[in-house]
C-alpha cells in the first residue's frame, strides 16, 4: 500500500486535503484570472492614434455612464472640458471605471494600463480641452521647498486629508482619501481638476511652483520614520486614547492581578 | 491601648456557615500590643536581662525550602537581567547621538528599551520575590470606631469652649466685627491684582484689520491673486489682509476664505454686492467657537468645520445647515481694484467668530 | 550582633533619640493591608504623578514657554524656514536634538493619559464598591476635586508646545469663554492677555502647570493618602472579614514590597509605551496658526467628552436686547460634565440620606449587592461614553465609512435613551446575579455526580459552598438599609412624621428603589443534597427588603434535608 493510503486515517488528514485542495483553487484562479485589462482592443498605438485608441477604450468602458459622446448621462456627467488631466487622475487612481453610484469612488487597483490611460485622456482633451497631465519636471519635488509646502498644506489642505494625508470625513459619506499611495503626478492632478468634492486649485490659484512645494511635503512626511515608535495611525489622541486604556491599564491590571493572587498552598 | 495579645494561633471569628471543604491557608494570628516582655534592644536601657524569646507574629521562611531556591534563582536572574538593561540605557545614550531623525529613532528605540527592560526587570523580581519568597501570612488588625471617645469630645469641647471665652472674641462683637471688616479688603486684594491680566475688550472683538482696498494675500505664499487668476468653478484659498500676513492675532480672525462659483449659483441671502465675478468671500473663522471653517466641498457646495461639523451653505450666504453653529460665516465685501486684484471694500459688517455676549 | 541589630543600635537609635519614633514606626511595620487587585488602581494614578513629577522637571530644563516668533533652521528639515513660537521649536529641540528628549516627552504625555484612566477607573471601583460610605466622604470628595484638576493639569500641559492639534483646543477654549454671559468677554481678554493668541497665554498655562496645580495636586495627594492611612484601607467581603476588623499583610515587608513592585511595573510599563507608540508628535502637527485646522482634531481622551457634547449639541442661540446667549456653547461646554461632577460630589450624601444608613463601613459592597447604585453608575458612564464617542465622530465617520450625521444624529438620542437603557439592564443583570448567588446558598455546588434514588429518580449530587465562598455569598451586612415601614405606619398606623411632606415622600420612594435586593435564603444555607429541579424552577422573590411588607422567602422548595 502506498505511503499515503497507509495514512488516510491519520488525525492531520483531513486538514491536508483540505489546505491541499485550497491551494489548487488559489493556483487555479490565478492563472485563469488576469490584472489590468482583458482583451481590450489594444493594437499597438501609434501617438498619432492615441485619440482613436482612446475612443474606442472610452467606449468600452465609460460610455455607459459618460454617454456615447462623453455629454453625460443621469449616471455620469459629462466629460467635456474636464482635460486629460482630471481623466488619468480618476484613472491611474483605479476611481474611473467606478463600480457603484455610491457616494464617493475609492482609489483601487487601476484597470487600464498607464498607456490605455493617457489614450483615453488623449480622447477626452480632444473633445473640449482642459487640463492637461503634467510632465515629470513639473511634478518632481526635487528642489521644492517643503517648509512653504507645509504652509500651504496646512491651510488648504489639511482640513480634509488630515495634518500628514492621512485623510477624513466629510459629509453624506463622502470622505477625503489618504494620500499615503498617491503618486506626485497624481497629487498635481488633483488639486488641478479637483476630483468630486475637492475644490480646485489651478495654477493661477496655487502656482506650479507651489504645487511642487506641497508635493514635496506630503511626499516627505508620509515616508518620514516615526522616531517614537508605532505612529497609530497618526490621526492623534484618538488611538492614543485606546493604546493608554487597552494597552497600559491593561498591562498594569494584569500586573495587579498577578501581584495580588493568592497562592494556593499545595 | 488594650490589645488582644493572645495566643497567636487564634482563628478569627468564622461565620455560621456549614463545616464544610476547608481550603488550607497561612497560619493565622491576631497581632496586639507588644507586651514587655517584647521590648526590643532599640530601647535598652542597658541593665535587663535577656527577656524570654516572645511569639513570632511573622514566620522567618517560606514553607518550602525547594519552591522558595527556585524562586530565588528567577528573582536574581530578573534583577541581573535588570542590571544589564540599566547599564545598556547609560551607554546607549552615550552612544547614539541624535540631530536627526533617524538616529532618534534608533537612540529612542535603544534608550527606552533598556530602560523598559531594567524596570519590568525590577517589577517582575520583587512580584516573585514578594509572592514565593516571603512567607504567605493573613493577620488581623482590630479597628476601633473612628469617633473620639465621649471623654475626649467632652474634653475638647472644655478645651475649645475655655480658649474661646478667654480670647474674647465672642463676647466683644466690636472686636470682631471689625476684624472681619479688615480682612475683607485685603482678601478681595489678590483679585483686583489680576486686574491688568489683560486689556478690557472693548469693542475690539467687532472688528477685524480688513479696510478698504486692503488686498487679498493667497496665505503662505503671501501673493495678490486677481480675479481673473480665480476663474475656475470649484475653486477655493486662504486668503490674508495684506501687511498682516505674520500677526497671528489679526488672523486669527481676519482669515478669510475665497469661493469661485459659476454663474447663476450664487444665490441670496449672499449679498450680491459684495462678491466679484461669482468670488464670495466668507471669514474662514467659524461661527461656533473659532476653528478655521475651511472644508469645502466642491459638489455639495457645503463648508464644513472639522471641529464640531457646522455646515455652512456657501451659495446661500453661508447659512448654517448643521452642527452647532448658531450663525452664519459672515461674508467679506470685495472688489477688484485698478491692476485687477481681489481687494475688500471694507471690514465685516458684522462681528466674525464665536458669539459673545454683547455681540447683539 | 546580626547586621539587623548592629543597623538599629546606630541608624535607629540615632533617630529614634531625636524623635521618638519607635512605637510609632512599628504600628507602621505591622499596619495591615488588605490585598485585592483593584485596590491597586489609584497606585496606578499614584505612582504615574509621581512618574510625572520627575519627567516633568526634565522638560522643563529645556523648554522655553515664550510666543515669540521664530524661524526654525533645526533638525526636522521638513519645518526649515517655518514661523513658530519659541515654544514650539523648543519642543522639537527636546524631540530631536537632546538624548532621551523624546523618551521623556513620550513618557510625560503616556503618564499623563494613564494618569487619568487610572483616576477614571480608581474612581469608579470606589464607586461601585461603596467605597465612598462613611466614613470616607472626605476622601471621595478630595478625589473628585483630584479628578478635575488632572483634566485641567493635562490640558494646559499639552497646549504648551502650541502646536495645530493642541493650539486648536485653546481657540475651543477661547470661544467657549467668550460664551459665558455677562464676564465671558473680560474673561477670556484677561486670560490670553488680550485677543487670541496673544503673546501671554503660554506663558501662564506654564506656570499653571508646572507649579500651581502639581502643588494643589501634591497637597492633595498627600491628605488622600494620609485619611487612607488613619481610618485603614476598606477590604472585600470574605471570611473573617468584619466592619471591625482589617485582615491582610502588614505593611513590612509585604505591602511595601508589592507597591515598590508595583511602581516599576507603571514606570516600566509607561517606558514600554514610550519605546513603541508614538504619542503626540508635534513635528507632524506643525506650529500653531489660527489659519490652519486638520480634520480629525480631538483632545486627549480625557477632554474627549466635552468635545462630543460641543459637536452633538443643536444650534440652540437667543439674541435678545443687544446681548447673546450662546446656548450652543456654554450649555454643552458646562452642563454635561457639571451634571457627572455635580453628581458624583453629592453622591455620598445623596446614598446616605436616602439609606438613613449612617454607619461606618469598612467592608466593600460588591457590585450586585448594591444594583441600582451599580446600575445608576453604569448610567453615568454610558452617559460619559457617548459623549467621548460622539468627540471622535469624524474619525469613526471615516474609518467605519458611517456618514457623518447620522453619527450625530444618533448621538443625540444615544445621550438621553442609552443611560436609561443601560440603567434597566445593568439592575436587571445585577438582580440575577444576586438570584444566582441565592440558588447557590440555598442548594450548594453540582459536584457532577449522578446518583439514582431508590424510587428510580437521578439526582445530581451538591455540596455546600466553601466557607470562604459563604462569607462572601453572604456578606450583606453592609447593604443599605431600608428605612422603616412601607407607608411609615407605625403599630397604630400613625403615618410616620418623616413621611408626610414631598421631600419626606420622595425619600421613602428613593430608599425603595435603592434596597431594591434579592433576600438571602433563609435556610442554613445547608443545601438539601439532593439537588435541584424537582419542578418548576426555582426563582428567588425581589423584595425591597421591607421588614413588615410582603416579604416572599426563597422561593422554590425550602426543604433542606440532610443527605
Amino acid at each position: 500500500m502506498s505511503w499515503i493510503t497507509a495514512r488516510r486515517r491519520h488525525p492531520a488528514a483531513g486538514y491536508a486535503v483540505v489546505l491541499l485542495g485550497l491551494i489548487a483553487i488559489g493556483v487555479v484562479y490565478a492563472a485563469v484570472t488576469t490584472h489590468g485589462s482583458p482583451a481590450s482592443a489594444a493594437a499597438p498605438a501609434v501617438a498619432g492614434q492615441d485619440i482613436a485608441v482612446g475612443k474606442h477604450i472610452f467606449t468600452d468602458y465609460c460610455s455607459s455612464c459618460h454617454g456615447g459622446l462623453a455629454e453625460g448621462t443621469a449616471n455620469g456627467p459629462s466629460l467635456i472640458g474636464v482635460g486629460a488631466a482630471a481623466v488619468d487622475f480618476q484613472v491611474s487612481t483605479g476611481r474611473m471605471p467606478a463600480k457603484e453610484n455610491g457616494a464617493e469612488n475609492p482609489r483601487k487597483p487601476p484597470v487600464l494600463n498607464m498607456r490605455e490611460t493617457h489614450q483615453v485622456a488623449a480622447y477626452i482633451a480632444s473633445l473640449g480641452g482642459g487640463p492637461a497631465i503634467p510632465a515629470p519636471e513639473q511634478v518632481t519635488p526635487v528642489g521644492a521647498n517643503a517648509g512653504l509646502g507645509q504652509e500651504l498644506f496646512i491651510t488648504d489642505c489639511a482640513q480634509c486629508h488630515n495634518f500628514t494625508g492621512a485623510g477624513g470625513a466629510l459629509t453624506e459619506g463622502k470622505f477625503a482619501p489618504a494620500l499615503t499611495r498617491s503618486t506626485p503626478t497624481q497629487i498635481y492632478e488633483a488639486m488641478l481638476t479637483g476630483p468630486e468634492a475637492m475644490p480646485v486649485f489651478d495654477d493661477t490659484t496655487i502656482t506650479p511652483s507651489q504645487k511642487r512645494d506641497i508635493i514635496a511635503y506630503v511626499t516627505q512626511v508620509r515616508s518620514v520614520p516615526n522616531p517614537g515608535g508605532f505612529s497609530l495611525g497618526r490621526i492623534g489622541p484618538v488611538t492614543e486614547g485606546l493604546v493608554v486604556w487597552f494597552g497600559g491599564m491593561g498591562l498594569l491590571v494584569f500586573a495587579a492581578l498577578w501581584i495580588t493572587a493568592r497562592r494556593r498552598e499545595s | 491601648m488594650s490589645g488582644t495579645g493572645d495566643t497567636p494561633y487564634n482563628l478569627p471569628p468564622t461565620g455560621s456557615g456549614p463545616a464544610g471543604a476547608e481550603e488550607t491557608r497561612a497560619p493565622h494570628r491576631v497581632i496586639g500590643t507588644p507586651s514587655p516582655a517584647q521590648q526590643h534592644l532599640l530601647l535598652a536601657d542597658g541593665d535587663e536581662e535577656a527577656p524570654p524569646p516572645a511569639p513570632r507574629e511573622l514566620p522567618a521562611d517560606p514553607e518550602d525550602p525547594v519552591k522558595a531556591k527556585r524562586a530565588e534563582r528567577a528573582v536574581a536572574a530578573c534583577f541581573i537581567i535588570a542590571t544589564l538593561a540599566g547599564f545598556g540605557f547609560i551607554v546607549a545614550y552615550i552612544g547614539i547621538g541624535v540631530h536627526g531623525i533617524n538616529s532618534t529613532l534608533r537612540s529612542n528605540l535603544a534608550l527606552g528599551t533598556t530602560l523598559s527592560v531594567s524596570l519590568l526587570g525590577l517589577a517582575a523580581g520583587a512580584t516573585i520575590w514578594v509572592r514565593n519568597l516571603m512567607p504567605q501570612v493573613e493577620l488581623t488588625e482590630a479597628r476601633k470606631p473612628l469617633a473620639s471617645s465621649e471623654k475626649d469630645r467632652q474634653e475638647f469641647a472644655e478645651t475649645f469652649t475655655e480658649s474661646t471665652e478667654a480670647s474674647q472674641f465672642v463676647k466683644r462683637p466690636i472686636v470682631r466685627r471689625t476684624l472681619i471688616a479688615a480682612t475683607l479688603p485685603l482678601a478681595l486684594a489678590p483679585v483686583v491684582l489680576l486686574r491688568d491680566m489683560g486689556p478690557m475688550p472693548g469693542t475690539s472683538l467687532r472688528h477685524t484689520v480688513w479696510r478698504k482696498g486692503m488686498r487679498l494675500l493667497v496665505y503662505g505664499p503671501n501673493t495678490p491673486i486677481r480675479a481673473a487668476d480665480f476663474s475656475s468653478p470649484g475653486g477655493m484659498i486662504t486668503v490674508v489682509p495684506d501687511g498682516y500676513q505674520q500677526d497671528l492675532d489679526a488672523l486669527a480672525k481676519a482669515t478669510t476664505i475665497i469661493i469661485k462659483f459659476a454663474p447663476g449659483e450664487l444665490q441670496p441671502p449672499t449679498v450680491m454686492n459684495w462678491t466679484v465675478e461669482n468670488i464670495v468671500a466668507y471669514s474662514k473663522i467659524c461661527t461656533h467657537v473659532g476653528c478655521p471653517a475651511a472644508l469645502y466641498e466642491e459638489t455639495t457646495h457645503h463648508i464644513l468645520c472639522p471641529c464640531h461639523q457646522s455646515t455652512f451653505d456657501a451659495p446661500r450666504g453661508a447659512t448654517v445647515l448643521f452642527g452647532p453653529a448658531a450663525r452664519p460665516l459672515p461674508q467679506l465685501p470685495i472688489t477688484t481694484d485698478a491692476q485687477g486684484y481681489l481687494v475688500a471694500q471694507s471690514d465685516f459688517h458684522e462681528p466674525v467668530g464665536p458669539s459673545f455676549w454683547e455681540r447683539g | 550582633m546580626s547586621t539587623i541589630d548592629k543597623a538599629l543600635e546606630g541608624t535607629g537609635k540615632w533617630f529614634d533619640d531625636r524623635l521618638r519614633v519607635a512605637r510609632g514606626t512599628r504600628t507602621l511595620l505591622r499596619k495591615i493591608f488588605p490585598d485585592h487587585w483593584s485596590f491597586l488602581l489609584g497606585e496606578i494614578a499614584l505612582y504615574s504623578f509621581v512618574i510625572l513629577l520627575l519627567t516633568g522637571t526634565f522638560l522643563t530644563l529645556f523648554f522655553k514657554p515664550s510666543m515669540t516668533d521664530v524661524v526654525y533652521h533645526g533638525t526636522y528639515t521638513q519645518l526649515d524656514g517655518v514661523h513658530m513660537s519659541e515654544a514650539y521649536a523648543s519642543t522639537l529641540n527636546i524631540s530631536f536634538d537632546v538624548r532621551g528628549g523624546l523618551l521623556m516627552r513620550q513618557i510625560h504625555h503616556w503618564a499623563a493619559d494613564l494618569f487619568m484612566a487610572a483616576i477614571m477607573a480608581h474612581m469608579l471601583r470606589i464607586f461601585f464598591t461603596g467605597a465612598f460610605r462613611k466614613p470616607r466622604e472626605i476622601n471621595w470628595l478630595i478625589g473628585v476635586t483630584m479628578f478635575v484638576l488632572g483634566m485641567l493639569e493635562g490640558l494646559f500641559g499639552y497646549s504648551l508646545p502650541d502646536d495645530l492639534l493642541s493650539g486648536t483646543g485653546l481657540r475651543i477654549l477661547e470661544g467657549v469663554m467668550l460664551s459665558i454671559p455677562i464676564v465671558g468677554t473680560y474673561l477670556t481678554f484677561f486670560l490670553f492677555g488680550g485677543q487670541f493668541p496673544g503673546q501671554d497665554i503660554i506663558p501662564r498655562l506654564y506656570i499653571i502647570h508646572v507649579l500651581l496645580i502639581p502643588g494643589l495636586l501634591l497637597a492633595l495627594i498627600t491628605a488622600h493618602l494620609f485619611f487612607m492611612f488613619h481610618q485603614k484601607h476598606t477590604q472585600m467581603p470574605g471570611k473573617g472579614r468584619t466592619d471591625q476588623n482589617v485582615i491582610g499583610a502588614p505593611l513590612y515587608p509585604y505591602f511595601a514590597a508589592k507597591t515598590g513592585a508595583f511602581f516599576f511595573y507603571v514606570f516600566g510599563a509607561l517606558a514600554l509605551l514610550s519605546t513603541f507608540a508614538q504619542i503626540n508628535p508635534i513635528w507632524i502637527y506643525g506650529p500653531y496658526n489660527p489659519s490652519g485646522i486638520s480634520s480629525g482634531s480631538q483632545p486627549d481622551f480625557y477632554m474627549g467628552m466635552l468635545e462630543g457634547a460641543l459637536r452633538v449639541w443643536p444650534s440652540w442661540s437667543w439674541n435678545v436686547l443687544g446681548h447673546t446667549f450662546a446656548f450652543n456653547v456654554f450649555i454643552p461646554a458646562l452642563v454635561p460634565l457639571g451634571i457627572i461632577f455635580t453628581g458624583a460630589a453629592i453622591w455620598p450624601f445623596l446614598e446616605s440620606w436616602v439609606t438613613g444608613d449612617h454607619r461606618e463601613h469598612h467592608v466593600l459592597d460588591r457590585p450586585r449587592n448594591a444594583p441600582t447604585r451599580t446600575a445608576i453608575g453604569v448610567a453615568a458612564v454610558t452617559f460619559y461614553g457617548i459623549l467621548l464617542l460622539e468627540g471622535a465622530n469624524d474619525i469613526i465617520a471615516d474609518q467605519l465609512s458611517i456618514p457623518l450625521f447620522t453619527i450625530t444624529w444618533i448621538a443625540r438620542f444615544a445621550t438621553f435613551l442609552g443611560p436609561v437603557i443601560a440603567y434597566v439592564l445593568t439592575k436587571r443583570i445585577c438582580l440575577g446575579l444576586q438570584r444566582k448567588d441565592a440558588h447557590l446558598l440555598e442548594h450548594g455546588v453540582e459536584t457532577g455526580i449522578i446518583r439514582q434514588l431508590p424510587d428510580g429518580e437521578y439526582i445530581e449530587v451538591t455540596r455546600p459552598v466553601s466557607e470562604d465562598a459563604y462569607a462572601v455569598l453572604t456578606a450583606r451586612a453592609s447593604e443599605p438599609l431600608p428605612l422603616p415601614g412601607p407607608r411609615g405606619d407605625d403599630e397604630n398606623g400613625v403615618p410616620d412624621p418623616a413621611a408626610r411632606h414631598v421631600v419626606g415622600k420622595l425619600r421613602l420612594r428613593l430608599n425603595r428603589v435603592l434596597t431594591e435586593n434579592v433576600p438571602l435564603p433563609t435556610g442554613d444555607g445547608h443545601g438539601n443534597g439532593h439537588g435541584n429541579g424537582h419542578g418548576a424552577p426555582e426563582r428567588a422573590a425581589v423584595t425591597t427588603g421591607d421588614p413588615a411588607g410582603p416579604s416572599a422567602g426563597p422561593g422554590g422548595d425550602g426543604s433542606s434535608e440532610t443527605p
